[in-house]
């Protein structure tokens, strides 16, 4: 079931548009907004919601790459993987950032912290090389600001009890 | 019509259709994926390539894909320019990449469209290095089998199964090139048109799960053109069989019936020929008290010879779902007089009733493909989902005809399916379903309107009455249903081709005559109207032409005393009241029964006599609409191989199965020494024409037994068959005779005239270069039109346009509900309903179990919730007639002792308060099986 | 030298708010819109030369003519402004978008007057988050001062404006895979026609226009035509965001003259190649668009100036290649993007592109061959224009084909030494 959150963001949304069908997209990215990523129980969830039926939530669901069908851990760090980023050194951070987290892209760190994703250019070729850390720009990347980076959200989680950057 | 020049060559096409199609129709040879005629064109794919070019003067030209681009008078093309064949070989090895060329292995192998375009386009070897990207399979129910390792991504599966089908539990999942056809997990298809991916999907991906597990290549099957038994529908089919087993059905196209499609118990349902169930050998006793036993023909024959010889009275017995010959031998037997029909009074009456109107009335009853056409439809009380199935595919169709209108004033061409669809949105024409419950066609309709029958008769004749104010005014209505006859009268009148579908499945003739009575007034007022009825079973209205009484009426003359009593592919349990049932079989002293399976009547019987099924014997059965079709024999029940060590030519020895009026004619000889009887189908048929007049258009349903095309028979067996001559090569080395065919221009052969026959003798759709069932394109002159030389059958009802026809003046009173009784609805159920498919393992796993639906507000108020037991007790037979008359009171004067039942309920949310459903024909329904309902009974929680 | 689009920004400083945007000038383009009648907005865009910088340069104003106008014309009518903003290298929306919202709400509502839409929608890529949250402040403040809503500023007409976040797929910026989006559908592209002006968002006439040519429209209403047309050095109109990335000493991005030379963006403004860096290429508008060299640097960045050195201008966001950058991984880079973004729908993209990447990655790796070339030049004729559904595929081939062309060597000897010159091992 939805929560009354939820259902009030999705109705709120659904305004916007002329029917049901059209605001499903929207409703899956704030399920995943609460939940973290949508899960089987997400899709359900959003179906019976929107009236629609599992496969045709699925078919939507799996084609965007911004929602995450798969648990992802609490902070989703997307490496910028395109053109300019790679001329700049992408792969460097790559291996860096895999090191430093002991996990290779595509997975999540054993203690739920990290997931680290590739992700096609993130529109701020002039600051290759990029990522995204939740919401948050990183821009003019090397291993040291990298480092800089994931200590403080290490630090953030241990002072705010979790919370962090939902800026 | 356009001119349009291909490769140089002037050639005329039809202005403004799709090039692709006019290039098929035109003969040439252009490979396709995501194209289908009835599914129009959407450019996926990319194989149908061509070049198009400015004027004459253009010799570069640009690659345009032929199926999303119009013909218009002048435009020039090429088909063989070097670019554009580059281009279309590339799709195939593009489409080749990822393909696991597993041919061998394939059950799509041998009549695989991917497979013909490879070909064709002359892809022949593979310059791909990498790995191939994999799929996990879902398991998707008894029916289809997914295999998705194959795909090709044209997107057919989807765009019928949801977009033309309206299923929506299967789609497209992922993207780029892992697009992933399935449901969201492993589980049944929920779609009824889920077996026509099988045919659709132009490779392997999805393939007929029951054929698997009896496997035949398609060239090694013998085929013949035969017509669905599971409904009223008549849709055309082609059965396939291999060692005396029917192996599956495919669609045979009829463009004015099935079109490209089938429902799945019409291509399912056929494994019932195979069932453990099925009578293959005499039985016969010569005492009741004894249990029946296997006797040869001979010893069968000569008992009913000798039982017949004096001076026994007799009486036939006949079945709707036995041919028109079946039927009118036994009629032959027995004399007309007789004769009865094999079916209750009530549903006698309703037939008739159907009939009278149809053969009376100004309104046309509409083919399938008409029904397509209407643009403004009321369904009254017909669950046709479930109990003509097919139609209610044609039904999403026709709510497409007014939204359709939005796209043609955007010069939208109608086989630019997506931009129709963009256009249309959520559209849907009127569309009108006035039943007793919910249905699977709701989320399509304008309105639902739910109620017992008395509630649906009485709609429908307040719409009359809106239509045309001579038409009987309905006292005591509602407001709301008043206002809802007046909208709905106003929606049929503004459509330019108006339908009313109606039926016997609410089992009241008050409902069949309100929709005549709609057809009638919209006719009245100078509209084209057109009246559809759904009737239970492959031959209803054929039996009703021949004549003959009821079940009441034949137990009424056996109790006159008759001393045989002879019964027709009929289980009568099924039919009527047991006790009424009981005491007919009792009053016979011998009972014959002569039927293809076992049922409760059999068991009772003194001879049975195994019968041939629709595969193994010819006939003409009569459709809902009034067309007589005639089925080929498929395949010759065997028996034993004789096998004969000196040497000589072995021959299969025909088992003791044969067509019903075969049996009527021993039966007649031996029994009356009748030797000049008739000697093969024509003669039956003929004799049949000559005895119902009405009936004299059987005749020209398909060419006679001495038809010949070049002199020669047509071919059963394609000229691939393999294995002939080894196939007894256990028993015998050398190659068995093959059977011959007395009945009909076929021949149980693959030798014989290898071109087109004529369309009602096509055995299968194949052609040079295309082994698919997509070579059907080469059997219409146009493209997605009808088959050349027409579409078979022959329509025996002519409307009379422009008629007066006087309403039905019978107003029944408002439903009224009972205190402490419960009315019981019929619901219909398209896997279990229906007698012979659900011995098919496939639909049986579908089928529901027994049950009682309430609606939740009822139930509660019993203190019933979902899954609780029922228990059910009907009251007495005498009065439960839906239409207010009391049954035939002299057969039925003894009084029924009333019977209980337990059940399991249901909720079903649409039955309206003080009525109850149960559903009709499922298996241990016991002796349920042959109430007739509506009826009233009480409940009680157990 | 003017900078219309850009002289309310600074990098890093909040954008204008709408009182911040109106003493700059702003709203008062739409003033002077509502008071002319939506003909007379068409014809001082189409006096304009403004053609669109969404990628294809297609003239806006003769975008806007096939919307169907008049009391019978089919309600709602909808205007999108394209922000999704997904081309590798691209990143010149996003200024406009974070820098100066008010400015795309002006423009799209003068736009949507032009057409009359009932409904405008901004459909942003989901990575912009900033955006997002600027774009959603900025559309509540126009409501609120009546810019949007019933009867904008008194006048007869009325606009909703809504933003909708996008779930992140680059075929989403194709304007009819956008609409699929929009409507909560997969992003597949549909064919044309019929044109989304007839029929588009959910059947009704629409028009969609990239971010940066709905800036321009309040200064053009503003302005005037002429004025407009005077920025350029070129027969195009205005001016045009112009970017640069790769190893050049300044990356970044700057209004300038439509028309600008290649070498001036490159030399003055991105300052020249880092230091130990030689050029070799770029691609002058995006990862779509087709390699240029060094004999092409004089060529002015503008529509039809592009198309002599086989190239298209774009975005107008260039990516340039040094020498110590292989080609081949550049390529191969540039076709695995492709490749993963392709919807899906027709087949010589999901299935070519993918076996173009393969074929890269087996020559980076070292496990090239010699029919590998042939094979790749017959991939990039074969993906052309017209023989697939959408742009995506044709865009993909630009960069390999021109890469082919000019850096041939670089794929030969991947071949000839069975491994990547540029790698390390
Ligand atoms: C694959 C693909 C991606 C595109 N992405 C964008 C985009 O992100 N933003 C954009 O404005 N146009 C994009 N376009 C171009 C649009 O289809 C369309 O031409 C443009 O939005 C029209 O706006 P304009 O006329 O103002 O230039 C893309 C085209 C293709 C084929
Ligand atoms: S070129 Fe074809 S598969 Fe590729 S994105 Fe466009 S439509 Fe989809
Ligand atoms: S049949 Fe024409 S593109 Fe598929």
């Amino acid at each position: 079931m939805l929560s009354e959150q939820e259902r009030r963001e999705i109705e709120a949304h659904a305004r916007h548009y002329p029917n049901n069908r059209a605001v499903c997209i929207e409703a899956l990215k704030i399920v995943q907004q609460h939940r973290g990523w949508v899960s089987n129980e997400g899709i359900a969830d959003v179906a019976e919601a929107l009236q629609m039926k599992p496969a045709e939530l699925e078919s939507v669901a799996t084609f965007y790459n911004m929602i995450f069908r798969k648990q992802v851990g609490k902070h989703v760090i997307l490496l910028c993987d395109s053109v300019s980023c790679w001329i700049m050194g992408y792969e460097r951070l790559r291996e860096h950032l895999g090191d430093r987290l002991g996990i290779r892209p595509g997975q999540t760190t054993a203690d739920g912290r990290f997931t680290l994703l590739p992700n096609v250019c993130l529109g701020a070729c002039d600051h290759a090389p990029v990522m995204m850390v939740d919401d948050m720009h990183y821009q003019d990347l090397d291993p040291p600001r990298i480092d800089e980076i994931l200590a403080s959200y290490r630090q953030e989680e241990k002072s705010s009890d979790g919370n962090a950057a939902d800026s | 019509m356009a001119t349009i020049h291909i490769d140089n060559r002037p050639y005329p096409a039809k202005d403004g259709e799709n090039l692709l199609q006019e290039c098929l129709s035109l003969g040439f040879n252009l490979p396709y994926f995501c194209w289908h005629p009835a599914l129009g064109s959407v450019g996926a794919c990319r194989q149908c390539a061509i070049k198009q070019f400015k004027n004459e003067e253009d010799k570069r030209g640009k690659i345009v894909m032929a199926c999303m681009t119009a013909a218009k008078d002048g435009i020039r093309i090429s088909i063989d320019d070097p670019e554009a064949k580059e281009f279309r070989t590339s799709v195939a090895e593009w489409l080749m990449v990822n393909h696991p060329h597993d041919c061998p292995v394939c059950d799509e192998g041998g009549e695989c469209h991917l497979q013909d375009m490879t070909v064709m386009n002359g892809h022949v070897y593979r310059r791909y290095h990498g790995r191939k990207r994999t799929f996990h399979n879902q398991d998707l129910g008894p029916l289809v089998n997914h295999e998705m390792n194959r795909c090709i991504q044209c997107y057919r599966c989807t765009r019928f199964y949801r977009d033309y089908a309206g299923g929506r539990d299967l789609d497209a999942l992922m993207l780029r090139n892992q697009v992933y056809f399935g449901r969201h997990q492993d589980g049944v298809l929920e779609s009824e048109f889920s077996g026509n991916l099988v045919e659709v999907c132009p490779t392997g991906v999805f393939t007929d799960k029951t054929l698997k597990r009896h496997y035949t290549r398609k060239w090694d099957l013998q085929t013949a053109p035969s017509v669905c038994v599971h409904c009223g529908l008549g849709c055309n089919t082609i059965p396939g069989e291999r060692y005396g087993v029917l192996r599956r059905i495919r669609n045979r196209f009829n463009g004015a019936v099935n079109g490209y499609f089938l429902c799945d118990r019409g291509r399912y349902g056929y494994e019932f020929v195979n069932s453990e169930r099925r009578t293959r050998q005499p039985l016969l006793r010569k005492n009741r008290t004894e249990p029946l036993q296997l006797a040869s023909k001979r010893d069968a024959l000569q008992h009913l010879g000798e039982m017949l010889s004096g001076r026994a009275r007799v009486i036939g017995i006949g079945s709707p779902r036995a041919s028109l010959e079946a039927n009118f031998a036994l009629r032959t037997l027995v004399g007309r007089d007789r004769f009865y029909l094999g079916i209750s009074e009530r549903d006698s009456r309703l037939l008739a009733s159907v009939l009278d109107i149809l053969k009376k009335g100004p309104a046309r009853t509409p083919s399938l493909h008409e029904v397509e056409l209407a643009d403004a439809v009321l369904v009254l009380g017909e669950d046709v989902a479930n109990t003509a199935p097919r139609l209610g595919l044609a039904l999403r169709q026709s709510v497409r005809r007014q939204p359709e209108k939005i796209a043609k004033k955007m010069d939208i061409p109608l086989w630019d399916d997506h931009a129709v669809r963009a256009a249309m949105q959520e559209e849907h024409g009127p569309l009108f379903i006035a039943t007793m419950a919910n249905t699977r066609l709701d989320d399509i309709a304008t309105r639902t309107f739910r109620g017992p029958p008395a509630e649906l008769a009485r709609l429908g004749l307040a719409i009359a009455h809106a239509l045309d104010p001579i038409a009987p005014q309905v006292p005591d209505l509602s407001d709301t249903t008043q206002a809802l006859a007046s909208a709905i009268a106003e929606k049929l009148m503004a459509a330019e081709r108006p339908l009313v579908i109606s039926g016997m499945g609410c089992g009241d003739n008050a409902v069949v005559e309100a929709a005549a009575n709609v057809t009638w007034a919209l006719c009245n007022m100078g509209r084209a109207a057109e009246l559809c009825y759904v009737v239970p079973e492959c031959n209803s209205l054929g039996a009703m032409l021949l004549g003959g009484g009821s079940l009441e009426t034949a137990l009424e003359a056996m109790n006159d005393a008759a001393d045989i009593l002879i019964i027709l592919e009929n289980d009568l349990y099924r039919r009527g009241d047991a006790a009424m049932v009981d005491r007919l079989l009792a009053a016979a002293r011998h009972i014959v029964i002569i039927d293809h399976i076992e049922h409760a009547t059999s068991a009772k019987a003194d001879v049975v006599l195994p019968a041939a099924t629709f595969a193994e014997a010819d006939g003409t059965l009569v459709n809902n609409e009034g067309r007589a079709q005639r089925f080929f024999q498929v395949f010759v029940p065997k028996g034993e191989i004789e096998g004969d060590i000196k040497g000589d030519t072995p021959r299969d020895i025909p088992g003791d199965i044969q067509e019903s009026w075969r049996w009527m004619r021993d039966i007649m000889v031996a029994g009356r020494g009748d030797e000049r009887q008739w000697s093969s189908l024509d003669d039956v048929t003929a004799a049949c024409a000559a005895a119902i007049p009405f009936l004299e258009p059987i005749l020209r349903a398909a060419p006679p037994a001495a038809f010949r095309m070049d002199g020669q028979k047509i071919p059963r067996e394609s000229h691939r068959y393999s294995g002939r001559t080894a196939m007894h090569a256990n028993v015998n080395i050398h190659e068995p005779e093959q059977p011959h065919d007395p009945d009909t221009a076929l021949a149980f052969s693959m030798e014989g005239y290898l071109g087109h026959p004529p369309p009602s003798l096509i055995s299968r759709f194949w052609a040079p270069g295309w082994n698919s069932i997509q070579a059907l394109n080469k059997f219409q002159d146009e493209v997605g039109g009808q088959l050349s030389g027409g579409d078979p059958g022959e329509r025996l009802i002519q409307a009379t346009p422009g008629k007066k026809a006087a309403y039905f003046e019978n107003i029944p009173p408002g439903f009224e509900p009972r205190p402490g009784e419960w009315l019981l609805l019929p619901l219909h159920h398209i896997f279990g309903s229906e007698e012979l498919s659900i011995l098919a393992p496939g639909i049986a796993e579908l089928s529901a179990q027994p049950y009682l639906a309430l609606n939740p507000e009822d139930a509660s108020n019993l203190g019933l919730t979902a899954g609780d037991e029922v228990q059910l007790r009907l009251r007495a037979q005498t009065d439960v007639t839906a239409d207010g008359s009391a049954a035939d009171g002299s057969a039925n004067a003894a009084t029924t002792p009333a019977e209980i039942f337990r059940l399991t309920l249901r909720f079903k949310p649409g039955l309206l308060h003080g009525t109850a459903g149960l559903p009709v024909g499922l298996t241990g329904m016991g002796n349920l099986a042959g109430v007739a309902l509506p009826a009233w009974g009480e409940l009680k929680k157990v | 030298m003017e900078t219309p689009l850009t002289h309310n920004i600074s990098p890093g400083r909040e954008p204008p708010d709408l009182a911040q945007y109106e003493k700059a000038g702003g709203y008062a383009g739409l003033r002077k819109a509502l008071g002319m009648s939506p003909a007379e907005v068409q014809a001082a865009v189409k006096e304009s030369n403004l053609r669109g910088r969404g990628g294809a340069g297609f003239p806006t104003a003769q975008k806007w003519s096939f919307v169907p106008m008049g009391d019978d014309a089919p309600r709602p009518k909808y205007l999108v402004c394209n922000a999704d903003e997904m081309e590798p290298g691209t990143f010149k929306d996003r200024m406009l978008l974070e820098g100066d919202p008010h400015q795309l709400i002006e423009g799209i509502i003068i736009s949507a007057y032009a057409i009359q839409a009932d409904v405008a929608y901004v459909f942003l890529r989901w990575a912009y988050k900033l955006a997002a949250r600027r774009m959603e402040g900025a559309i509540a403040e126009a409501c609120r001062h009546g810019y949007l809503g019933k009867n904008i500023l008194g006048s007869a007409y009325s606009l909703e404006m809504h933003l909708h976040v996008s779930a992140g797929r680059y075929m989403c910026g194709e304007e009819t895979a956008l609409l699929n989006a929009l409507e909560g559908k997969r992003a597949n592209p549909r064919a044309k026609p019929p044109y989304p002006q007839v029929s588009g968002l959910w059947g009704k006439p629409t028009i969609v226009n990239n971010v940066e040519t709905l800036c321009n429209i309040p200064h053009i209403l503003n302005q005037g035509a002429e004025w407009f047309k005077s920025l350029s050095r070129s027969d195009d109109g205005g001016t045009k965001l112009y970017g640069v990335s790769g190893r050049v000493k300044n990356p970044g991005i700057w209004e300038l003259p439509m028309g600008t030379s290649i070498r001036e963006i490159l030399e003055e403004h991105a300052r020249g190649m880092c230091d130990g860096y030689q050029f070799r290429g770029l691609l002058p508008g995006g990862a779509s668009t087709d390699f240029v060299t060094a004999e092409h640097l004089d060529l002015a960045m503008d529509f039809d100036s592009m198309k002599k050195a086989d190239s298209r201008l774009g975005t107008g966001t260039m990516i340039v290649l040094d020498d110590k950058t292989c080609p081949v991984g550049m390529l191969l880079n540039l076709e695995h993007f492709f490749a993963q973004e392709s919807c899906g729908w027709c087949t010589p993209c999901w299935s070519g592109l993918s076996w173009i990447e393969q074929i890269l990655q087996d020559m980076e790796e070292g496990r090239g061959r010699a029919s590998d070339l042939e094979l790749l030049e017959s991939h990039t004729r074969l993906l052309g224009p017209g023989h697939t559904f959408c742009a995506l595929a044709p865009g993909a081939a630009e960069p390999l084909q021109s890469g082919l062309k000019y850096f041939r060597d670089d794929f030969e000897r991947h071949i000839h030494e069975k491994r990547c010159p540029w790698s390390q091992t």
